[in-house]
């Protein structure tokens, strides 16, 4: 568009082919237009048929505009499955934002397949009006959005070296969430003054159960009908799911069809015998809040460098509010640097870090530190079994992770043993 | 849009004023009192008391949709089971998934986890109903909701208490003879619930 400006609106002393080609398209248009019918074919001079960009290629037109778009046939980012799981490949992405085909999933009876049209959210108990609304009900609410993290609290893998970024924590994404206050809704109903708790319940096939404290709802509780502009995928919950910002990713139920306020927790399988992990001698339960984390996603594995100047670039977060500071060491532990942080930086929200770095061709080990606005600075591995025990379990981890630089330029997560 | 600046004249200006210091002082009310009569500062129009979404919830529309039971035993239906009952339901409708006797066999993958072990928590190789699990009422809301996992929610209620009785028995918790029902279930103690703690953590330097 450019350069046909350019090429309508002045003359320019000097014309290069890819402004006369420009020129040559925006007069085959005219022509086209005006002709009703008539076709043309302009006669080039062969000297300029060749792409630029594969000079032994002619140039022919390319599709043109489509209803859905893609991606380019070049890239090709992939979620990475198991029988209950994906993971969101961090290494491949550029920005806080998740892809919504990419985000993370975590199922516990599979993705059901609601219509919208019938669906129905129940809101029940410790209320003074029971009542159930509509999708459409929903939607009339006033709508609020927000950018946040969910993160699966069993996101931590270890054991080998030649691990990804996605599968070492790759049970976290990041959306666009929109859809109406849970305040807004409580308000609607009117909650008790002893309902200090709510059950959220889902319609996959293992009608999943939380029991959340009712202050989450005072506070920013969401339930959400909108990813990234759009209705929400069919595996992060559509019609609609809870959003409980920051916190453990189970707990923001998706497919939600009942809240039921209590004065208790319920006691559901899903917070009892699991989402719970021994400490010491003790089996540490409701653990709501995603403790602050950082993973470097460039170089990672299986990337090679070459030396020289890199931009070493990763990705932050908290689930007790905004990141404050992310420190980088290159030489394995020895000093730390302070990464610059892409703005803006969120509450809850993955947040970006770069460091500059200029690799001289030695073996090293870089890694990444967290620090959040409590204070909190993500902790070693060794820090947490000190503190829980070798017997701690797989949820809330979030250790520093260093990946290995040897000197054929390979990078390597370095696997760390917890005994 | 150029029309509507124009149109408001300065003499509105303590009406507008007012309003929005109307809506700032029901939202700081709505946040103090936890009710949630909370209006965002922030909205141009100051909310209705009830936005008349949604409908009124019947009785009969809460109890079809409402299956879930309590420690305490609330919502717990009718109906009862022993272990010796539930062993036939476990026999054909669970022991695929959860091995034979519902104990980790040595070289067999099951599909479903482990459920049965004796109830010690110190030293134990992986967690069952025995060892970990903290209430009882547990064991019959998610036997009910959730299984089988093919068929989630096809057992009738004296079926479900009857698997949980089974279970329960197996990780030598109850007696072969009891009887789980409504008045019996909520009163088994699970060998576990001493080891629940609540995270206590609040964020801070602290590594915990």
């Amino acid at each position: 568009m450019e350069q046909n400006h350019e090429t309508n609106n002045s003359k320019p002393a000097k014309l290069s082919r890819r402004k006369i080609l420009g020129g040559m398209a925006a007069a085959g248009i005219l022509y086209i237009q005006t002709s009703l019918g008539k076709t043309l074919k302009p006669v080039l001079p062969a000297k300029w048929r060749k792409s630029d960009t594969s000079p032994n290629d002619l140039i022919t037109p390319g599709p043109g505009p489509s209803k859905v778009g893609g991606r380019s046939p070049y890239e090709r980012p992939q979620r990475l499955p198991s029988d209950i799981s994906s993971r969101t490949p961090l290494q491949d992405l550029l920005s806080p934002i998740t892809p919504s085909d990419l985000h993370y999933e975590r199922h516990h009876g599979g993705v059901p397949n609601i219509d919208p049209e019938k669906y129905e959210l129940l809101i029940h108990g410790m209320v003074d009006k029971p009542m159930k609304f509509t999708l459409r009900d929903l939607k009339r609410f006033p709508a609020v959005s927000r950018i946040c993290f969910l993160e699966c609290s069993g996101n931590f893998r270890s054991g080998k070296e030649n691990m990804t970024a996605q599968e070492v924590c790759g049970l976290t994404s990041q959306s666009e969430w929109t859809g109406v206050m849970l305040s807004t809704l409580f308000r609607e109903v009117g909650i008790k003054p002893k309902a200090d708790w709510f059950l959220a319940e889902g319609a996959d096939a293992a009608y999943l159960t939380r029991s959340i404290p009712t202050s989450k709802a005072w506070d920013d509780a969401m339930i959400v009908y909108g990813q990234n502009g759009e209705a929400i995928r069919p595996e992060q919950g559509y019609p609609a799911r809870l959003l409980l910002p920051g916190w453990e990713g189970n707990m923001n139920v998706k497919w939600l069809r009942r809240i039921e306020l209590s004065d208790q927790p319920f006691m559901t399988r899903e917070e009892t015998s699991k989402y719970t992990y021994p400490v010491k001698d003790k089996i540490r339960q409701f653990s709501f809040e995603m403790d602050a984390r950082s993973i470097i996603t460039s170089p990672s594995y299986p990337a090679k460098v070459e030396p020289g100047w890199h931009e070493i670039r990763g990705l932050a977060w908290s689930g007790r509010g905004k990141v404050t500071k992310v420190e980088v060491t290159t030489d394995a532990g020895r000093t730390w640097q302070v990464a610059q942080l892409q703005e803006p930086v969120l509450s809850k929200a993955h947040t970006y870090f770069r460091l500059l770095w200029y690799w001289d061709g030695s073996e090293t080990e870089i890694a990444s530190r967290v620090t959040d606005e409590t204070g909190y600075t993500q902790p070693t591995l060794k820090q947490l079994v000190d503190y829980r025990g070798a017997d701690m379990g797989g949820y809330h981890l979030n250790p520093i992770t260093s990946w290995q630089i040897k000197r054929d330029g390979s990078v390597l997560f370095k696997p760390e043993s917890r005994k | 849009m150029h029309n509507l600046r124009t149109g408001v004249k300065l003499i509105w200006l303590p009406v507008i004023a007012g309003l929005l210091w109307v809506s700032a002082a029901a939202f700081v009310a709505g946040r103090a009192t936890k009710q949630g009569n909370a209006v965002p500062a922030t909205d141009t129009i100051p909310w209705p008391a009830s936005f008349g979404l949604g409908k009124a919830a019947t009785p009969a529309e809460i109890k079809a949709w409402d299956i879930d039971v309590s420690p305490d035993g609330r919502g717990l239906p009718a109906g009862q089971g022993t272990a010796a009952a539930g062993k036939i339901v476990y026999q054909t409708k669970c022991a695929a998934c959860h091995g034979k006797t519902g104990e980790a066999e040595a070289g067999v993958k099951l599909l479903g986890p482990a459920l049965v072990s004796d109830s010690v928590f110190v030293g134990r190789k992986g967690n069952t109903i025995g060892n970990y699990w903290p209430y009882a009422s547990t064991v019959f809301d998610y036997v009910r909701r959730a299984m089988p996992y093919h068929a989630p929610q096809s057992l009738t209620n004296n079926e479900v208490y009857a698997v949980t009785a089974y279970l329960l028995n197996a990780n030598k918790i109850i007696p072969a003879n009891a009887v789980m029902n409504a008045a019996t279930l909520p009163r088994v103690e699970m060998p576990a619930r001493k080891y629940y703690i609540n995270d206590d953590r609040k964020g801070g330097p602290e590594v915990k």
